[in-house]
């Protein structure tokens, strides 16, 4: 497969540091911090805290390559009085131990943080058995659950340290994709959950989730359109959206299965007319290696693709 | 070999209450194949009492054969920290008393359980932690019962195998066999644990005697497993 990637579509290092980097970096600093904090690792990540491991026995549980007991553990640590922080990639994360995280955590009332590497389409070269774009609407069938989509480091940092202090199950999703820049009120806590406008129009309203801001804002560059973005994508902050929907056009792009929030975005907007275009990661069973990049055209996610789907959406109602 | 009389005040108490669960029907073997190791745990063995629930060095006991949890309500009730008035709303749709135990609505009842192989994983961390907490050392121990036929789920042999390697001394299972997994385990349950690095007692399941010196037996830096024998095995 070959395709010619656009600037807006090629990996961005605006800073210094993947999410994923940041949480090394930051999580062993919270061990110092907070008494309260525990971390579980199924054999992901574990260099990065052997140091924090040596500073507080006990604190940082690796429980090899076993990730029903990854949550298990981790709601007994929860039991035990920790906040616990439990990370592996994502589809072992969500998908192998979904009854753990329903009944383990959910149905126990216990709290924690889920910290996930490897979102969709991240680990290319890997693989369909490393990617698990259906991660957000396996939870969002879950009761309970905050899903933070962060789009830069900066979101990513600032989202984990919230999460960390708070008691509730928090699924926190880094991605190896990153937006140019970080939103402010993501990173000084403003949006606390809620949407935040990054630019106004007379048009449609365009919701952008995490790392797709930068590919969305190029896409609709010369459309009159309101530009929303979300990190924290449930509880999904319905009140916002409906508050800024004018013109009944709504087109939600998010970086992970296509419609994940279609439902919830219906609910919002159910007093009033609207047509929804869902843009993200398609229904279909990939059998392909390469770059991120590469997955990201196929999928129709980059800037180009996104924007020809929103014209024909916005000007062809009856073929978009 | 089990000489004992069968009376014995809480077992006789928790028969009554049992009873007001069941009705006149004759309640099936899981309701009482774990009854014995239920009132040896509570008469003897855990420090644990309605008075001491939320105290975070006292014993733990996680049910994790959630199935026929009826002698486990009725030992809950006798022991006080259930009405008894309520049992005869066993199953029933606005009852707290379901036919699998939810820790959000049963005091005393330390997880929710029903579905298979939870307990043992929660019971590690659990265990884990209390250590690290530094309330085991102020003598907080784990107990966690699961069946022979709940051993077919794999999640607990990730459990057995971690918790053999870290040494959780004070964490102790429980597995009630009486048979129930379809194919068995050759060689016996015991020996699966020890290979893991475990402690293991396997004793006649209605010996209540046997059941206590089992379950308090000395196992220094190992995690200790009772394998109690039920039914046709143990006689």
């Amino acid at each position: 497969m070959t395709s010619v990637i656009a600037p807006s579509d090629r990996p961005r290092a605006a800073s210094p540091d993947s999410m994923r980097e940041r949480f090394y970096r930051i999580a062993p600093t919270l061990l110092d911090t907070d008494p309260n904090i525990a971390i579980v690792l199924a054999d992901i990540g574990t260099d990065a805290f052997d140091a924090a491991a040596a500073r507080h026995p006990g604190r940082v549980l690796n429980v090899g390559i076993r990730e029903q007991l990854l949550i298990g553990a981790g709601a007994g640590l929860a039991l035990a009085g920790y906040r616990p922080i439990l990370h592996t990639y994502a589809p072992f994360l969500v998908e192998r131990p979904f009854e753990q995280l329903k009944l383990d955590l959910g149905h126990n009332d216990l709290g924690a943080v889920l910290v996930s590497v490897g979102a969709s389409y991240d680990a290319s070269a890997a693989g369909r058995t490393h990617q698990a774009p259906e991660d957000v609407p396996l939870l969002s069938a879950l009761p309970g659950w905050r899903i933070d989509v962060p789009g830069h480091p900066d979101e990513a940092e600032a989202l984990f340290r919230a999460a960390a202090a708070r008691t509730d199950r928090t699924y926190l999703r880094l991605s190896e994709l990153s937006n140019r820049d970080a939103v402010r009120e993501v990173v000084d806590g403003a949006a606390a959950g809620r949407m935040t406008v990054v630019r106004r129009g007379r048009g449609a309203t365009v919701l952008a989730v995490g790392p797709i801001l930068d590919q969305v804002t190029e896409a609709v560059r010369d459309l009159d359109v309101t530009i929303v973005y979300a990190t924290t994508i449930r509880p999904f902050d319905g009140a916002t959206l409906g508050a800024i929907v004018r013109e009944p056009e709504v087109i939600v792009v998010e970086p992970y299965l296509e419609g994940s929030s279609a439902p919830v975005v219906s609910e919002a907007l159910r007093r009033q007319p609207h047509r929804l275009l869902s843009i993200g990661v398609p229904l279909t069973e990939p059998r392909h290696y390469g770059e991120p990049a590469e997955h990201q055209a196929a999928y129709g996610l980059d800037a180009a693709s996104i924007g020809r789907r929103i014209r024909l959406f916005l000007e062809q109602p009856d073929e978009g | 070999m089990n000489s004992q009389p069968r009376s014995h005040p809480l077992r006789d108490r928790a028969i009554e209450l049992i009873q007001l669960m069941s009705g006149d029907e004759k309640h099936d073997a899981s309701a009482t194949s774990t009854l014995d190791v239920l009132v040896v745990l509570y008469d003897r063995v855990l420090n644990v009492s309605p008075a001491t629930i939320g105290d975070p060095t006292r014993d733990r006991f996680l049910l994790s054969k959630g199935h026929g949890p009826m002698a486990f309500y009725a030992v809950l009730a006798a022991m006080g920290f259930v009405d008894p008035g309520i049992l005869p709303s066993f199953g029933a749709y606005a009852s707290i008393l379901g036919r699998h135990p939810d820790r959000k609505l049963v005091p005393g009842v330390e997880i929710s359980s029903g579905s298979l192989g939870h307990g043992l994983p929660i019971a590690v961390g659990l265990a884990y932690g209390l250590q690290t907490r530094g309330h085991t050392s102020a003598g907080a121990r784990v107990f966690c019962l699961i069946g022979d036929a709940e051993l077919d789920e794999g999640s607990n042999h990730e459990a057995i195998a971690l918790a053999g390697r870290l040494g959780l001394e004070r964490l102790h299972v429980v597995v009630v066999d009486n048979a129930s997994a379809t194919y068995g385990w050759p060689g016996g349950i015991g020996a699966r644990f020890e290979l893991e690095g475990w402690s293991a007692r396997t004793v006649d399941g209605t010996d209540r005697d046997a059941l206590e010196a089992a379950f308090t037996a000395p196992h220094p830096g190992r995690p200790h497993v009772v394998v109690a024998m039920i039914g046709e095995r143990a006689s």
